[in-house]
């Protein structure tokens, strides 16, 4: 075999990666083609579950996570790229709003909430989405990290009254909300966040409940 | 392939050529998962996996790359097939991907799967190279384990917390009681460097032992019984 010339060269190995990457991402999107059914409802599923954790399903008969409003970027949520707003309606009439908030001023970074506020203003269910908040000393607002299996102490927000949400500060800040000695950040900056939602969804709920599904407020 | 190769080659990668306390590769992974047993073990597995996989295609494939663009090559199936693993763990073992799931693509990050295809699967056949995998996975998943255990008794004073989320029925063990304060630099990163170090020093310590125990003792002649233990 001769000496290959330059060019011949990088056309040959040109040619090999490009058959390589041709057949291996069709492989990938074959695999993706595959799956994207199964994984779209499995990813159903567990939003589904978290929304039954922060809202008792005997409280809305429709199609919660198909009944969304779209947020742009909203101050008083924490959102800094807009999010979503779940609407839980019974028998037509609004029941609760699930919000989704973030609380900027975690000990690390953005604590990422979803907050269900009843359409008399309680709020009836909080849950940490995703956080970094130091592990075994702030990420107790994480029931799954909470090391309090019976009580965790997100559930203080259960069924908290509209008529509580003035309240609704941790007890250092003359509040109602306990927390964790040396671990006060995490649970201030989850309080406030659950608070100032309540009041959003209360100073806008006719406008947020009125929208049409999939709409851009 | 004989057995006297597979033993060498799974001895290679589980003590000789251990990637987490010899070769020192993917630090980036270990330390950032081994706070805890389950999700030590977990990313453990998932390499096995990984690993196997791309050293039997590379293998398979090897008379095929050419030489001057190997290393792009390589990165290109590496990363189709942890996507590949990603997408059907997802969609057909959603409970599993739920405990391995956010482990799986940082194995891309990786370096000891290249490091593996580029020392051996290039050289070496499908079910040698297969083997070499699987058994660099496990000697990894050693460390982890050991490393995710260290941790996870000081740090958090449990052992297999989370464990519930691969078998339903099993429970999480806590050693010194509720109100165990915990050690936190055990929980963080630098625990993570510390106790790496322990690690590699006590398995220098042991290697040295050894050595010396070799140089005492030449194989051919065999000495009396006092002699040796004189020795020791």
């Amino acid at each position: 075999m001769s000496e290959p010339t330059a060019f011949g060269l990088s056309a040959r190995t040109g040619g090999v990666m490009v058959a390589f990457t041709v057949v291996f991402t069709a492989m990938m999107a074959f695999t993706h083609d595959a799956t994207r059914e199964q994984i779209a409802a499995s990813a159903t599923e567990e939003k589904m579950k978290l929304v039954s954790e922060v809202l008792p399903a005997g409280r809305y008969d429709n199609a919660l996570l198909d009944d969304y409003i779209k947020l742009g970027p909203t101050r008083e949520l924490g959102l800094d790229e807009g999010g979503r707003i779940y609407r839980a309606r019974k028998a037509g009439q609004p029941a609760a709003l699930l919000i989704e908030a973030t609380a900027p001023d975690g000990y690390s970074g953005r604590i990422e909430l979803i907050i269900a506020v009843g359409a008399d203003g309680a709020v009836s269910g909080v849950r940490a989405v995703s956080h970094r908040e130091t592990p075994g000393l702030g990420d107790y607002i994480d029931p799954r990290k909470d090391k309090d299996k019976r009580s965790p102490w997100v559930t203080q927000f259960a069924d908290l009254k509209a008529a509580d949400v003035p309240d609704c500060k941790v007890k250092k800040d003359g509040g109602q909300i306990s927390y964790h000695t040396g671990a006060t950040i995490s649970a201030r900056a989850v309080t406030n966040a659950v608070a100032r939602a309540a009041r959003f969804a209360a100073d806008h709920q006719d406008r947020l409940f009125a929208a049409r599904a999939g709409d851009t407020l | 392939m004989d057995l006297k190769a597979c033993r060498e080659i799974a001895w290679n990668g589980i003590w000789k050529q251990n990637t987490g306390i010899v070769q020192i590769l993917g630090l980036c992974p270990i330390l950032a998962i081994s706070s805890n047993v389950v999700n030590a073990v977990s990313l453990g597995l998932a390499t096995i996996l990984v690993m196997a996989l791309s050293n039997l295609t590379i293998a398979a494939l090897r008379n095929f790359i050419p030489y001057e663009i190997r290393i792009p090559v390589f990165i290109l199936i590496i990363a189709a097939l942890v996507t590949v693993v990603d997408l059907s763990f997802n969609a057909w073992l959603h409970e599993l991907y739920l405990v391995l799931g956010i482990f799986i693509p940082l194995i891309v990050t990786n370096c000891i799967v290249l490091a593996r295809v580029e020392a051996f699967a290039a050289k070496n056949d499908p079910i040698d190279s297969t083997v070499d995998g699987i058994a660099m996975g496990i000697g990894l998943t050693l460390v982890l384990a050991v490393l995710g255990a260290l941790r996870e008794v000081i740090g958090s004073g449990t052992l297999f917390s989370g464990i519930e989320m691969i078998f339903p029925s099993a429970h999480g063990i806590v050693l010194f009681g509720d109100d165990y304060p915990g050690f936190l630099v055990a929980v963080l990163p630098p625990g993570a460097f510390i106790a790496l170090g322990f690690l590699i020093a006590g398995r220098n310590w042991l290697e040295a032992r050894n050595q010396a125990r070799a140089r005492l003792q030449p194989p051919a002649t065999p000495r009396p019984a006092g002699d040796t233990a004189e020795a020791a």
